[in-house]
């Protein structure tokens, strides 16, 4: 099968906007859902879930929250550990004081919680504008992880400052606590990204999408053409941080179960999930996935690579790792400012006319 | 108080009453009066030049019209009635669209997403709706497409409908921004310096399009342009500034043979 366009006519509106306008694209889009969905929990076991799949599903869910605020909105933001850290409090809240409520009222209403705090934290975006504001997102970073230190509330006044998940089921099956099967945790994280990306694929292609992204290309056009700033940046945190809440909520509950909050949600977990967006692409739905999978996966190779098959000590090949990010970061920022997202946008460019040279 | 007269032009297009009537404007930046005292209106259906030499104050004067700019004197009055302190997304909503004169387009977007932007006024689905993409959300895209598309029909950009304005050539780009403006089914339209840096060819077109707008929807059109030749073919009634004030006002005859604008042109030095 060729990778073509040729004589597949769109003959609505509403086809001609579909998210994947080549049939190969979208066969192959339903393959690996399905193959995600069907094939891979059976294959699953404990090491590739926490330290592959499980991870990169819920970094995919930060990466397209912040993705949205920085890459289709334009505004910078250094507060994605603080917001997941709020939807990982909001989720232990939530389940230590509501028993009975079932983990996808938890998940969610964490990140309705977030989208609020987040709001809030984007009222500078305003007044303000790149590196002001970032320096302002970093503040509420700051503050939020001080927060959760210093209130005992937080952490029902346990004596280690630290939260832990009790355990929770869906449909009988756990999907919280020490005890959950590896596939189970999985399973849990892919509904919660399915439907995620399709929310943002869906926000981003229509009416509010394009006013985040008037609002990121020409603020002032964008103002003169209808659009109202305060609404659509407020939007844009909402949602964004509505995101990041689910996959810090996830963080916590499904995937390390215990958190203590400056260690798991200090500013380097805003700085990995803004280098994920980077380096996938902004303003791209697959370039978070792309992004997400990249950063996930680097460490892990590296290890294999470098400590089972060099034989070199664990701590350099955990050096090697930042330098390589950190060169992957500048290597982007000046060749590719688009990522990989834009890296897969012209191979199937150029895919569309193969063999043909024009 | 306002004029509801409607008259017939010499080539058969019906000009209405009054829809924009500015009284007695004044703008200042600092101590810089960019506009002075300036009091006229636009009617129904017409096309209205503003023209001027540079720093005249014409785009400030369009920057007021669309609420970009509030004058500290004066009252702008829109429909029959003045209109309050407003915001320039408030005035867009208002049915005032504009073009700008550095070409003000979505640079990250396709042509296609841009000219849709024009019609963001008139889509207010909400975004749970639109999250889900189900009944009202979906259903208000494709009718709002197919408004789009009639623009871009009309405007003979389809080819380039699905590229991504960055790559396009000025001529285009300003024809995507007038697209845009048009989308937005403006009852008034500003149009500053539509043809600034075009060929004769480009201009032509520009001309062309600008006039079946007119015709063809009744859209009122005041806009900004040095090029003589343009203006005096294209407007009904011309408006010119020299140093924030207003010189002149009439038909493209009368502003012709006044004297104070051909000094302004050819330049007479001021006392």
């Amino acid at each position: 099968m060729l990778y073509r366009e040729a004589g597949d006519f769109k003959t609505s509106y509403a086809k001609d906007n579909q998210t994947f306008p080549i049939k190969f694209d979208r066969t192959g889009y339903w393959v690996i859902l399905i193959a995600a969905a069907v094939v891979v929990p059976f294959m699953v076991n404990d090491y590739w879930a926490s330290s592959l799949l499980v991870p990169f599903l819920i970094y995919a869910i930060a990466a397209l929250g912040l993705n949205i605020l920085v890459g289709y909105c334009g505004q910078v933001s250094l507060g994605t550990g603080g917001f997941m850290a709020v939807g990982a409090y909001s989720s232990y809240k939530l389940m230590t004081a509501f028993p009975w409520m079932d983990m996808f009222s938890v998940t969610i209403l964490s990140g309705v919680i977030t989208a609020i705090v987040g709001a809030a934290f984007g009222l500078p975006s305003l007044r303000i504008k790149g590196f002001y504001l970032a320096v302002a997102t970093l503040a509420a970073q700051f503050f939020l992880v001080w927060l959760f230190n210093k209130v005992s509330w937080f952490y029902n006044y346990s004596a280690s400052g630290q939260i832990s998940a009790p355990e929770r089921s869906v449909f009988g099956i756990l999907v919280t606590g020490p005890n959950t099967a590896a596939w189970a945790q999985y399973l849990f994280c892919l509904i919660f990204v399915v439907v995620l990306a399709w929310v943002a694929r869906n926000l981003t292609r229509g009416t509010v999408g394009r006013k985040w992204m008037a609002i990121r290309d020409m603020d002032i056009a964008a103002e003169i053409i209808g659009v109202n700033p305060l609404r659509a940046k407020l939007s844009a945190f909402a949602v964004s941080s509505f995101f990041i809440g689910i996959a810090g909520g996830l963080f916590f509950t499904v995937y390390l179960g215990a958190v203590e909050v400056g260690e798991v949600f200090g500013i380097q977990k805003s700085f990995l999930v803004l280098f994920m967006v980077i380096i996938g692409g902004l303003g791209s739905i697959f370039g978070s996935f792309a992004g997400a999978a990249f950063l996930v996966l680097l460490p892990v190779v590296l290890k294999v690579v470098g400590v089972d098959m060099l034989g070199m000590p664990t701590d350099i090949v955990a050096h090697l790792n930042l330098v390589i990010v950190g060169g992957l970061i500048i290597f982007f920022l000046i060749v590719e400012p688009h990522g990989l997202a834009q890296l897969w946008r012209l191979t199937k460019e150029k895919l569309r006319l193969w063999p043909f040279p024009h | 108080m306002l004029d509801t007269d409607t008259f017939t032009t010499p080539d058969g297009r019906t000009i209405g009453g009054t829809v924009m009537d500015l009284r007695n404007i004044t703008l200042r930046f600092g101590g810089v009066e960019a506009i002075k005292d300036i009091s006229f209106d636009i009617r129904e259906g017409e096309i209205r030049a503003i023209i001027g030499p540079n720093g005249a104050g014409k785009s400030s004067m369009l920057n007021v019209i669309s609420g970009f700019y509030v004058p500290q004197e004066g009252e702008v009055w829109y429909r029959g009635k003045p209109r309050p302190q407003m915001k320039p997304y408030e005035v867009a909503q208002q049915g005032i669209a504009r073009t700008f004169q550095n070409i003000a387009l979505f640079e990250g977007m396709s042509v296609l997403d841009n000219v849709m932007c024009g019609r963001l006024g008139h889509m207010n689905t909400n975004i749970l709706s639109q999250a889900i993409w189900w009944g009202k959300a979906a259903k208000e895209e494709t009718e709002n497409r197919a408004v789009v598309e009639r623009v871009i029909d009309f405007l003979e950009i389809q080819a380039i409908r699905k590229t991504p304005v960055g790559r396009l050539p000025y001529g285009l780009k300003k024809r995507v921004e007038l697209a845009r403006a048009l989308a937005a089914q403006p009852s008034l339209l500003l149009l500053d310096e539509p043809m600034a840096g075009m060929n004769v060819e480009e201009k032509e077109d520009m001309s062309r399009f600008i006039l079946d707008v007119n015709d063809e929807f009744g859209t009122t059109i005041a806009l900004i342009e040095h090029d003589m030749g343009v203006v005096m073919d294209l407007s009904d009634r011309v408006v010119v500034m020299d140093y924030g004030r207003k010189i002149g006002d009439g038909t493209p005859d009368e502003v012709r043979n006044n004297q104070d604008v051909i000094d302004a042109y050819l330049g007479v030095a001021h006392d």
